[in-house]
């Protein structure tokens, strides 16, 4: 193997002089008295190879030496990997026994010696590929399946598989040979490099099933696709990351991977100790189950911070190849971006725009590019939805990092700082969000005929509704409550109600906090009735006054038990108070 | 921290700028420390043989033949129960006259706590500012500075909170701090016989700005030592932060470094996130609380640095001069405390959420009847009572000066509740009103 010596030292940026071929992305070790700091070539010039160091380099010298290893960033990919606690590089953060995390410790992040119950799947003779199923073990709840590594090229005829029984991930449950006759023994685990995608599949069409959030103002205005992207940018405090909690505890999807990536360590601590409590209403098992956590908050190296969405990608994609639905969700992509200007700035390079780099636009479009909904070669089904939060600096959407994701994402949820200062939560922006997935044959196709025949029509419908509702109000802000005529009154407050029982919505709330989609279509059947009827009023405070009451009786519904006595008691008042109403219903 | 003797003596300096040094030294540690004559300076860049320093006392003088020593260390800071009580500069040095601290030497800005060992904050600190207690309650482990105009009387209300907060430990660090400022402090801690709990590092208006760069890790140095190894509750106060960033840019804009917004390095958020990460609840009891002062320039709070430094603490609270009573208020509409929730109705009375909300939505509604009345329209009776119930509110409650206890300040919201309104008025739940709507005599 190639080897090197330290010949510069600019914070994590570490100058090597090295005296072999190295390639490009590929991780080193540089020795610092007994430990060994983990780095990775990011650019190489002449005989100088220059790295960025996933740890702090204080009291690094010239002259160290440093050791190629000649492969690059690789996850660890086998059984295991659900629940657990990882930081941006797949260290176990459970196996670090300090309190502090220490320079160089890296910790396996599988376990060698426990015992899994392997079940084979496929036989002796058939012909497999990278990503063939060959068998599975039971991780938690999920059918883990062994598959011929996402490294090996070509076809492969099985001539030996395990039987049934128990085994560790290191011994060897298949034997397969290539075209030449080489045999090669496959265990459970396998490593890949996470910049790299990982391609086991036979094609990856436009998504179109709709995936189910639990969050109103995503499910019933701008919905999502299993294998779908989106973003959500907002200002500090608009609710990015309770947005993104919520998500990961009601979002249905079979494994849940949460990369904090460079943001606050006790909103990670929030899901350690919530999710190994809280259930999981479809399968009646605990949160914590179906996820994984990558946490590298904002005060861990900068360099693993870049790593760690990388990292929680590829593991997304091995889950996937599994015929598995992934919600993968990053909070924040922008300390991600932030992490890459540090070095490029370290490096001196020609910065592009804010001194982010220039290729910036290009990294992050192929990163959401891994996402997708994908056929495997068996036939099944597997898909990545990914949602990543946006920190915009001074909540001023025209920065590189907000424009570049826009130009790849298909789901926009702008969160507001208006809309948080005045608590309507979540603060997504209904009128300036969207998502591009409406338009898609495919997806309105799946909606017809698993949700609804008027589920899109209903989505534009409300949608015009809220345009005109702010139309008028803005008329009577500036013309005045008797300025205009009452009818503006009435377009705003039905817009409102959309607003107050649709779009609002109590994160913090037991019942409220997620409402399946047949709630909701029963919710927005009857706000659509509400807001189709024709109503007489004598003056504007009487419009108000009486769109109040509907709003607070629709409200207590929406924290009610679905369908409970108290829900249909709540129903019969709305009733009352809609017929006692003199309307005209539309002809 | 002396020079040892067989240490090489360099006395050929290649570059000077007004942040750094640059020389050819060899065998030198990323980090190290060096003295420039008698000037401290720090290593920040190594290419081959060429060495750049950091010189925190700026390099004003400074000659091309000036001895340079290096410490063959990082910067350190002794630690130990005798840090008690003292007065220290950035570099962990006596101000106050006493004798040098004994204790074990730790490097400053050390790792950061495992994530999986933090234990969720959930204790709050009571400040008897119902202003902060009622609306913005704090919690041990939380990190949120005040944002602040410069004229504000942030050093004020940090100095009472961190005397009434049943801190075990406090720890100022002082950035840029006026003469008069500290002596403020000093004078407060004294008066209050708390001298014995403080600990303070400061850096004063007199002192060269890039020593500021050591003040908040010095700071923390400091409670980590209390905190981890005698499981003590510690108060870090960091004032001013603004100073602190504009240290850090002054240093990389020395480096040749490109700036990216406000002429703030692109580090910026990773260099506060390394500082304000290090308040923790540890799950042997200690913790660190960070209450910091950033300062803003016109209340422009978009400007990099309180950007910066809202994207990483948990909430923020701002001061605000209340003119229908003339006194400075804890402005209940913008400031946040994202940790609220898990103190409130918990340390508290459960009917705290409730009374809170109702009581600034109906302050809310007092400032629209104001911008009512000052754009000429009449007022209802419901207004009237409003801008009634929002100056005793803001006078007993939100104003700085008030110091009560957790139940005391609920139990005065629910006797001006009932004197201005009806408990319908209110909307809080029909079993609070039952339980605590005062009852007529
Ligand atoms: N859906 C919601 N329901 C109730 N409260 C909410 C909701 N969303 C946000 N909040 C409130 O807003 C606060 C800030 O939200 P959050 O931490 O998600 O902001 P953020 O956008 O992630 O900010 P940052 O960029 O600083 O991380 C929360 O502590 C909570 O009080
Ligand atoms: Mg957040």
């Amino acid at each position: 193997m190639t080897k090197g010596l330290v010949a510069g030292i600019i914070s994590n940026l570490v100058i090597v002089e090295v005296d072999g071929p190295v390639s490009q992305n590929e991780i080193c070790y540089i020795k610092i008295g007994d430990t060994k700091l983990m780095a990775e070539i990011i650019k190489i010039m002449g005989s100088k190879a220059y790295v960025q160091v996933f740890e702090s380099t204080r009291n690094l010298r010239i002259g160290a030496s440093v050791e190629f290893t000649g492969h690059m960033l690789e996850a660890t990919l086998g059984p295991g990997i659900l629940s657990k606690n990882f930081d941006g590089l797949q260290n176990d953060l459970d196996k670090m026994k300090d309190v502090f995390l220490k320079r160089g410790e890296y910790t396996n992040p599988l376990e060698d010696d426990k015992l899994w119950h392997f079940k084979p799947l496929a036989k002796v003779g058939e012909l497999v590929e990278a990503g063939s199923w060959l068998g599975e073990v039971t991780e938690n709840w999920i059918p883990h399946k062994i598959m011929v590594p996402f490294k090996f090229e070509g076809k492969y005829t099985i001539k030996e598989i395990s039987a049934e029984g128990q085994y560790t991930i290191h011994d060897p449950i298949a034997k397969v040979v290539d075209n030449n006759g080489k045999a090669q023994n496959i265990t459970m685990v396998q490593k890949w490099p996470v910049k790299v995608a990982i391609r086991a599949y036979k094609a990856k069409p436009r998504p179109f099933r709709m995936m189910e959030t639990g969050i109103r103002c995503i499910d019933s205005l701008n919905p999502i696709v299993e294998g779908g992207t989106g973003f959500t940018p907002g200002p500090f405090g608009t609710g990015k990351t309770v947005l993104q909690h919520a998500l990961s505890k009601h979002a249905e999807a079979d494994m849940i991977i949460v990369a904090a990536c460079g943001e606050r360590a006790n909103e990670v601590v929030e899901i350690f100790t919530e999710f190994p409590e809280l259930e999981d209403p479809r399968t009646g098992r605990k949160l914590m189950e179906r996820t994984t956590i990558i946490a590298n908050t904002s005060n861990m190296p900068v360099a693993a911070r870049e790593a760690s969405v990388y990292t929680a990608m590829t593991i997304a994609e091995y889950y996937r190849s599994m015929g598995l639905k992934i919600l993968m969700l990053a909070d924040s992509t922008s300390r991600w971006a932030q992490a890459l200007r540090e070095m490029s700035n370290r490096m001196e390079e020609l910065p592009g725009q804010d001194a982010y780099p220039m290729d910036l636009p290009a990294i992050i479009s192929n990163f959401y590019s891994r996402a997708g909904f994908v056929y495997l070669p068996n036939g099944a089904t597997g898909s990545i939805t990914f949602i990543g939060a946006v920190s915009p600096a001074g909540g001023n959407l025209k920065e590189p990092v907000t424009e570049s994701t826009k130009k790849v994402a298909r789901c926009f949820y702008a969160l507001s700082q208006q809309r948080a200062d005045s608590k309507r939560y979540p603060a997504v922006d209904p009128i300036d969000s969207y998502s591009k997935y409406l338009e898609y044959d495919e997806f309105i196709e799946y909606i017809n005929e698993n949700v609804s025949k008027q589920w899109i029509d209903q989505i534009h419908y409300v949608r015009n509704l809220l345009i005109r509702g702010k139309e008028a109000s803005e008329q009577i802000n500036i013309l005045g409550d008797d300025g205009v005529p009452i009818e503006y009154h009435i377009r705003y407050w039905k817009s409102e109600v959309f607003d107050y029982v649709i779009l609002q919505q109590d994160a913090f709330d037991k019942i409220d906090s997620s409402t399946p989609i047949g709630r909701q279509k029963f919710m927005m059947e009857i706000i659509i009735r509400i807001i189709k009827r024709d109503y007489d009023f004598d003056s504007f405070e009487d419009v108000s006054k009486y769109f109040r009451s509907v709003i607070n009786i629709l409200k207590q519904m929406n924290y009610s038990e679905f369908k409970s006595d108290e829900f249909i008691k709540f129903e019969a008042e709305l009733e009352e108070i809609l017929t006692k109403r003199k309307v005209a219903e539309p002809a | 921290m002396e020079t040892q003797a067989f240490q090489k003596i360099y006395t050929k300096i290649d570059q000077i700028t007004k942040a750094t040094c640059s020389l050819r030294a060899k065998g030198i540690g990323y980090d190290e420390l060096a003295y420039i004559g008698d000037r401290l300076a720090q290593v920040v860049k190594i290419i081959g043989d060429l060495v750049t320093l950091q010189v925190f006392g700026g390099t004003e003088g400074i000659p091309t033949n000036a001895e340079v020593t290096f410490l063959g260390k990082a910067p350190t800071l002794k630690v130990g129960d005798d840090l008690a009580g003292r007065f220290f500069n950035a570099y962990g040095d006596p101000i106050d006259g006493g004798p040098a601290v004994q204790g074990k030497e730790v490097e400053i800005g050390g790792p950061s706590v495992n994530p999986v060992q933090r234990k969720k904050p959930s204790n709050m600190i009571f400040t008897g500012i119902a202003g902060i207690d009622m609306n913005n309650s704090l919690v041990t482990g939380q990190k949120i500075p005040f944002f602040a105009d410069p004229d504000q009387p942030y050093n004020v209300v940090m100095a009472m909170v961190a005397l009434r907060a049943k801190a075990d430990k406090i720890i100022l660090g002082g950035m840029g701090l006026t003469n008069d400022d500290y002596l403020f402090y000093k004078n407060v801690f004294d008066n209050a016989g708390a001298l014995d709990r403080i600990i303070s590092f400061v850096n004063t208006t007199d002192d060269p700005p890039v020593e500021r760069l050591l003040i908040p890790d010095m700071a923390l140095t400091a409670a980590e030592y209390f905190a981890v190894e005698k499981n003590e509750t510690v108060l870090v106060l960091l004032t001013d932060m603004t100073l602190f960033a504009d240290a850090l840019a002054i240093v990389s804009n020395r480096m040749d470094q490109i700036p990216s917004k406000d002429s703030m390095p692109g580090s910026l958020y990773s260099d506060l996130a390394r500082i304000y990460e290090k308040a923790v609840q540890l799950p042997s009891g200690g913790s660190i609380t960070i209450i910091a002062v950033t300062t803003l320039s016109g209340g422009d709070i978009t400007h990099a640095i309180p950007d910066n430094t809202g994207y990483i603490t948990e909430g923020q609270l701002y001061l605000r001069r209340d003119t229908d009573i003339a006194k400075v208020i804890v402005d209940p509409f913008r400031s946040l405390s994202r940790l609220k929730q898990n103190v409130i109705g918990k340390d508290t009375r459960s009917d705290h959420a409730q009374v809170m909300n109702a009581a600034i939505r109906l302050y809310a509604e007092a400032a629209n009847a104001k911008t009512k009345l000052e754009n000429g329209f009449d007022l209802t009776d419901f207004d009237e009572r409003s801008l009634n119930f929002a100056k005793e509110y803001s006078n007993d409650l939100l104003a700085i000066d008030v110091n009560i206890g957790a139940i005391e300040m609920l139990d005065l919201t629910w006797k001006l509740f009932a004197r201005y309104f009806t408990s319908q008025e209110v909307g809080i739940k029909k079993e609070f009103v039952d339980k605590y709507w005062p009852k007529k005599d």
